[in-house]
């Protein structure tokens, strides 16, 4: 599909240097995110992988305007970005807080679901690497069954990741999208329609972390499409309540044949110890999630 | 003209924010701070007061949007209590840290566990190491002139300043109050010119990662490492208590009132016992004063109204001619004594000046704290004194401890 590449945005606002590691899927997100948000952007993120990706004070290798800020407050910053551009008559920018699954699912949540409620004029992105990465793989809500963690180191996650997207489509946002940096063209597409739409817009990218999740550097653009394939990841984007699968996932559904979850599990260290039962549960609930996503699409 | 009404001191606070021109609210409702964010709501939604009112729903998120307005070039505003300050713990460092002028008032509240709704300063004086300025008020019009004050004093020194007063006490009393001229206030606070604006036309990293030496930019320059940034801030508050001091001066020359710049002084020139505290426990130890002054006793306020930069030249001066000194606190430094009290013997040390100093712990959880209290207390100090005690415990004023 080249006339696809050719439509994405040339400019780079991640320049050499930057400091995430080999093979980061956030890094590879993160640049198509930029490219589709383009100039005239403010980001504000907390403490996480990407705090470091944006390098150590006084370089940085991002040209987009970025506050850092705490942990918990991340939705909190960008509302203050809002108000405070309002307040001197700046509306043209588009205010974007970004925040791993720690400083979302977990940390981040009530100042999230805060600034969603208010309807706030913003696009909150969550990266999800399901787990602390930036503190060594400690286990988080967004960590999935069965998986090992440096807090889980024996006996594995005993509990499903949390749905998000469930929670955050509970504030009636009037648009939400879910990406993966293993289909960048279908990130970028959804990130250039959010930048149109007005109001608390909620995107989460799947994105696969080598030395969190136990697999080669080179490996994590196959890992994020196998993500996907399995039906661990599904694409798609609701707008105004209505639901719509996209790209890879849209074809998987409509062929009916997406693969088994052991084919994912097997490819990452961090599944080395799962348990035939565990991965019988995990197989369940992506069957559930997805038959429940099928009726969505088709409604 | 400048108009006189009777208010509490929450809409002369309320009021001190609008006449400074807020651009950008951000508040969560506590006892007994929620008049101030339900006034404030009120003038904006009314149209009197252009400016964003953000409702947030924490304290930790009001001070967020502070934060990140403030850094893209809003003045802003917030206000708190007591658990509300202590969840903020956090933003409050990292809004000084950040140099950003915010102003916020905290109306002293006890904290829990257990609960209390009433007043104390334990909230505040936690805050102490933040690096924040705090500013504490006698009366209600203290308050809405300190934060006229504040945001002059803020803005040119890029610290963030706490103004502090006492819950109920002050919060919720009526008092009279000087409605300060809008249009002297706007002379008197000129626009505010951010250190550093976070826009597209100047891309930037603010407050990234910093590790532990210093680091050269593009150009080779060394740039300040995470220590010369606190160094920085510390020196900017060094240097603020002029700042202050002359804020005062030049408040005084605006609006004809004068609230003593880092600490204020009553009869003091020829006192023997001084008794010295913050806020309203201040205020009332100036009736002490004159009921000890009535029998024959030579007795003194001393007012510290900046606790941080703390006014150490100004306490030296003001304690020079003192015998002794009874330092009434509402909050203590558990496992040892009131922060105040500890203050006030560092900064005497090394001088001349050797006297002895007793420290009454009072109204915490908003336990009366009544002038023939504090006169008994100070009667009961000087026999103490007489009697060779000069180096007692902090003594827990109208509190049963058998």
């Amino acid at each position: 599909m080249p006339e696809n590449l050719f439509k994405v945005n040339i400019e780079e606002y991640m320049l050499p240097g930057q400091r995430a590691c080999q093979g980061c899927g956030l890094s590879l997100a993160y640049r198509y995110v930029l490219k589709a948000l383009r100039e005239n952007t403010i980001v504000t993120f907390p403490a996480c992988c990407l705090t470091v990706l944006h390098g150590l004070y006084p370089t940085t290798s991002v040209t987009i305007p970025a506050l850092n800020c705490t942990l918990a407050s991340t939705a909190a910053s960008a509302s203050g970005l809002v108000a405070g551009l309002n307040a001197v008559n700046r509306t043209d920018i588009t205010v974007v807080a970004i925040a791993g699954d720690g400083g979302t699912f977990d940390m981040g949540i009530q100042a999230l679901s805060g600034a969603a409620e208010r309807g706030t004029d913003f696009i909150y992105v969550c990266y999800d690497n399901e787990g602390y990465m930036n503190t060594g793989t400690q286990r988080s809500s967004a960590t999935p069954m069965g998986a090992l963690t440096s807090t889980t180191p024996v006996l594995t996650k005993q509990q499903p990741k949390k749905d998000m997207l469930r929670i955050m489509e509970a504030h009636d946002l009037p648009y939400l999208a879910t990406t993966s940096p293993a289909y960048p063209i279908d990130l970028y597409d959804k990130f250039v329609k959010a930048k149109r739409i007005k109001g608390a817009r909620y995107m989460q990218i799947a994105v696969p972390c080598p030395p969190g999740w136990g697999y080669a550097p080179k490996d994590t653009v196959r890992i994020g499409r196998l993500a996907v394939e399995t039906g661990i990841v599904a694409l798609f984007e609701i707008e105004d309540g209505k639901f719509r699968f996209t790209g890879r996932t849209k074809t998987l559904a409509e062929k009916g044949n997406k693969l088994p979850v052991i084919n994912y599990v097997e490819r990452q260290g961090r599944f080395r110890k799962m348990s035939i039962e565990q991965l019988r549960q995990l197989q369940r609930w992506v069957d559930t999630r997805w038959n429940e996503y099928l009726k969505r699409a088709e409604g | 003209m400048a108009e006189v009404q009777i208010m509490t001191g929450n809409q002369a606070a309320a009021l001190g924010a609008k006449l400074s021109h807020v651009q950008v609210v951000a508040a969560y409702p506590i006892t007994p701070q929620t008049s101030v964010t339900e006034m404030l709501s009120q003038l904006i939604e009314g149209g009197e007061l252009k400016a964003e009112y953000i409702r947030v729903e924490s304290e930790h998120s009001a001070l967020a949007v502070c934060i990140s307005a403030s850094t893209v070039g809003a003045r802003v505003f917030t206000s708190t209590s007591s658990q509300g300050l202590l969840y903020m713990h956090e933003q409050i460092h990292w809004a000084a840290g950040a140099r950003l002028p915010i102003v916020m008032c905290c109306i002293n509240r006890g904290v829990g566990a257990p609960w209390t709704i009433f007043n104390d300063q334990q909230d505040s004086i936690a805050q102490r190491d933040t690096g924040w300025i705090q500013i504490y008020c006698r009366d209600n019009q203290e308050i809405i002139d300190s934060i006229i004050q504040a945001y002059r004093i803020a803005e040119s020194v890029y610290v963030p300043v706490m103004i502090c007063y006492d819950g109920f006490v002050m919060s919720h009393t009526m008092m009279p109050v000087e409605i300060p001229d809008a249009a002297a206030v706007s002379d008197f606070i000129p626009p505010y010119k951010p250190h550093t604006i976070l826009s597209p036309e100047a891309p930037m990293n603010i407050n990234p990662v910093l590790f532990p030496w210093r680091r050269a930019n593009t150009e080779g320059v060394l740039c300040d490492g995470y220590m010369e940034m606190r160094y920085k801030l510390q020196k900017a508050l060094d240097e603020s208590r002029e700042v202050i001091a002359s804020t005062s001066r030049q408040f005084a020359g605006a609006f004809g009132r004068d609230h003593g710049g880092m600490l204020w002084q009553y009869k003091t020139d020829d006192a023997e016992i001084i008794l010295a505290g913050m806020g309203s426990v201040a205020s009332e130890a100036t009736m002490a004063a004159d009921m000890l002054r009535s029998e024959g006793i030579k007795a003194g306020v001393v007012g510290i109204r900046v606790f941080r930069p703390f006014p150490k030249e100004d306490v030296r001066a003001a304690f020079r001619t003192a015998k002794a000194i009874c330092v009434f606190e509402k909050g203590i430094s558990y496992g040892y004594e009131g922060a105040l009290c500890s203050e006030i013997k560092a900064a005497l040390y090394g001088t001349d000046i050797r006297l002895p100093i007793h420290n009454y712990i009072c109204g915490l959880g908003g336990r009366d704290v009544k002038a023939r209290e504090l006169a008994e207390a100070v009667r009961s100090s000087r026999d103490a004194i007489a009697a060779g005690d000069t180096e007692p415990v902090p003594k827990w004023l109208n509190c049963f401890t058998e």
